[in-house]
């Protein structure tokens, strides 16, 4: 905990409970949002804003019927089972070709490195609603727009991004004479790939296959454009139900949502720390 | 050790050229031959080509002309891992994320080898450079010393007939510097290992090697056992840079019998020296004399030697020897070395003397 130096002037005092505030200020309006939502997701009315009942914690203004509601709507339903089957496959696929992308990229042979770099960084930087009827059109002519693939595609075109810059900066402490130590000991490329390279980049790797997971699973603009009915995502579905239904359901979805991104952080970040302490990085 | 009959060489560069971007060598006609079991040494300032030539040989870089054999056979289509050649790295190279034990497994493994054969492998290994009762260390957690026995022993544990070592002892103070030296060689000898080893530390190519190979601009300007190399350095490049050395420049008068007359600049005096690398009178020459070599009592010369008057500028006294540095003609940097001994003369600043060697003890070379 810092404190204040006896020596500190009236205005280093002033400066230094003032920036405390501006920090309380700031988090809260961060936080604020999302904590709001969930005592509402208890609502039991059908309304957006807290009842008398609520405010006076009656056990009667709090009841799970929008909960009962996700898991009891077949669209819900099903919006979730898309959810679930499109972002770990896309999340496989951006972390495959994004970890192989980012090793070749940080090889210094490679010519026009940083060109291609920042094409392949670009589905981050573009607007996504023009990368989204860029898509739309391509792959409508190739014949992928409203299937599952071509959202797959999307999704982990959209994911690569976040893998190779996590993968980059990984590599970036990675010593190079570690792979040509294990060549000369005798183990060929792939090999090499993953008794040496693999365990040592995983931290990288792991942080941006959550990015990518999670880029997959919030996404609502790409997937409107790319998918059909039959590809209705999660996000998808909450905005339906916000803009046609106006119903507290998906303040529900929004609050689990929140708790399962929370227990992939820490999950993700445990396992990163793990694999970090593994790779002699922090004293274990 | 010096036989270089192309029968038993085991390593060989025929004409070997390096260049990175296609314009300039930075390895210029590089030609070698090294029995089996020899300790050789790559000595060179940094950017010579000495460790582009330890690359080449590992397999990391690829000649851009001729051929590298290893046992009489070309390896410049073999990659790296199928070479068996053992590498200890500048920096150790250990694996941070495996022990110490799985780190020397590694090699094993890759092999092949059962799982107790493998066990008795590593514990030999680690026995041999006395570090038994780490294998279940991680890297991070020893000190530099003996990450550096680590990186030894699993360069070793898989039984290379040639070992490359690149700078291994870079890191290391210097104690501990000069016990790994002796280690090293003892075990090279020991277990009969051909090894190529790189430093731009002379002390250690000198105290370490059975040869010694001097690299500059690209070029091997000298390979030979490490007391030809002092006594006997080809051209002015070897002679500065192996051992102090004092060297005085002129023009050659004369040249009869393997010895030069030259005349000095900056001086009407003439000296003697052996005519290495001069062709004809007239050539510009580089003298080169050790300031061991140097002597300050004219009763020990010959009677007809030649001698040079020079002012005494510092005397330093170290012990078991005094350092004096001389102004010879126009070189205020000219060391004279001599024993502390009772009858030698201590001498002060200012001070004119009479300086001489004998013609032997200096070389004419390249200017």
């Amino acid at each position: 905990m810092v404190t204040l130096p006896p020596y500190a002037t009236t205005g280093q005092r002033i400066w230094f409970y003032a920036f405390r505030v501006i920090c309380g200020l700031i988090f809260f309006f961060l936080i604020a949002p999302i904590v709001v939502i969930m005592p509402l997701s208890f609502n039991a009315e059908n309304f957006f804003t807290f009842t008398p009942e609520m405010l006076s914690f009656d056990p009667d203004g709090y009841s799970l019927k929008h909960y009962r509601d996700f898991f009891g709507t077949s669209d819900w339903q099903q919006a979730l089972r898309n959810s679930v089957s499109i972002a770990p496959v896309a999340t496989l696929l951006s972390v495959s070709f994004g970890t192989l992308a980012a090793i070749g990229l940080s090889s210094e042979h490679v010519p026009f490195r940083r060109a291609i770099m920042a094409v392949l960084i670009s589905p981050m930087i573009v607007p996504l609603i023009i990368s989204a009827a860029g898509m739309y059109f391509f792959y409508s002519r190739i014949g992928l727009q409203g299937t599952y693939f071509g959202v797959v595609l999307a999704h982990a075109a959209l994911g690569i991004p976040f893998v190779i810059i996590t993968v980059t900066a990984t590599l970036v402490g990675f010593d190079r004479s570690l792979t040509r130590a294990s060549a000369s000991l005798g183990a060929d490329p792939v090999r090499t790939f993953f008794k040496v390279q693999m365990p040592l980049i995983l931290p990288g790797v792991i942080s941006g296959a959550l990015f990518a997971f999670i880029t997959s699973f919030d996404e609502v603009v790409v997937v409107l454009f790319v998918g059909s009915a039959g590809q209705k995502t999660l996000p998808w579905q909450m905005f339906i139900g916000l803009r046609e239904q106006i119903s507290p359901t998906i303040l529900a979805v929004a609050t689990m949502l929140v708790i399962i991104s929370i227990a992939l952080l820490t999950t993700v970040e445990i396992l990163r720390r793990r694999s970090e302490r593994l790779r002699g990085m922090s004293p274990g | 050790m010096l036989d270089q009959g192309a029968t038993d060489a085991f390593v060989e560069f025929e004409r070997v050229q390096k260049s990175y971007d296609g314009e300039t060598l930075v390895v210029k006609d590089l030609n070698l031959s090294m029995p089996k079991g020899e300790f050789l040494t790559m000595l060179g300032p940094s950017g010579s080509g000495k460790t582009t030539c330890l690359m080449m040989l590992a397999g990391f870089e690829t000649a851009t002309h001729g051929e590298i054999k290893l046992d009489g056979k070309p390896i410049n289509n073999i990659p790296p891992h199928k070479r068996g050649i053992g590498m200890v790295f500048q920096n150790y190279a250990l694996f941070p994320h495996m022990t110490v034990a799985e780190n020397l497994a590694f090699p094993l493994e890759v092999r092949g080898m059962g799982a107790s054969e493998r066990e008795g492998k590593v514990k030999r290994a680690l026995d041999m450079v006395q570090m038994g009762a780490f294998g279940g260390r991680r890297p991070a957690q020893l000190s530099g010393g003996q990450q550096q026995r680590i990186a030894l022993a699993r360069a070793l544990v898989f039984e290379p007939e040639l070992v490359l070592m690149d700078e291994p002892l870079g890191a290391l103070d210097k104690q501990l510097r000069e016990h790994m030296q002796f280690e090293i060689t003892r075990l090279a000898h020991d277990l009969g290992i051909t090894t190529v080893y790189v430093t731009h530390d002379q002390t250690e190519a000198l105290t370490m090697s059975d040869r010694v190979a001097v690299f500059d601009d690209g070029r091997i300007q000298q390979l030979a056992p490490p007391d030809e190399l002092y006594e006997a350095p080809q051209n002015s490049f070897v002679a500065q840079f192996i051992g102090e050395n004092n060297t005085l420049e002129g023009v050659v008068k004369e040249l009869s019998g393997g010895i030069a007359t030259i005349k000095l600049d900056g001086s009407e005096a003439l000296i003697e020296a052996k005519a290495v690398n001069v062709e004809k009178a007239g050539d510009r020459t580089r003298v080169s004399i050790r300031p061991e070599r140097v002597e300050t009592n004219p009763d020990r010369l010959q009677d007809d030697a030649h001698t040079l008057d020079a002012e005494v500028l510092e005397f330093i006294y170290m012990g078991d020897i005094f350092r004096t540095r001389l102004k010879v003609a126009g070189n205020e940097n000219f060391i004279v070395k001599t024993r502390n001994a009772p009858d030698v003369a201590r001498m002060t600043p200012g001070q004119t003397v009479k300086i001489g060697w004998l013609p032997e003890d200096c070389r004419a070379l390249d200017a």
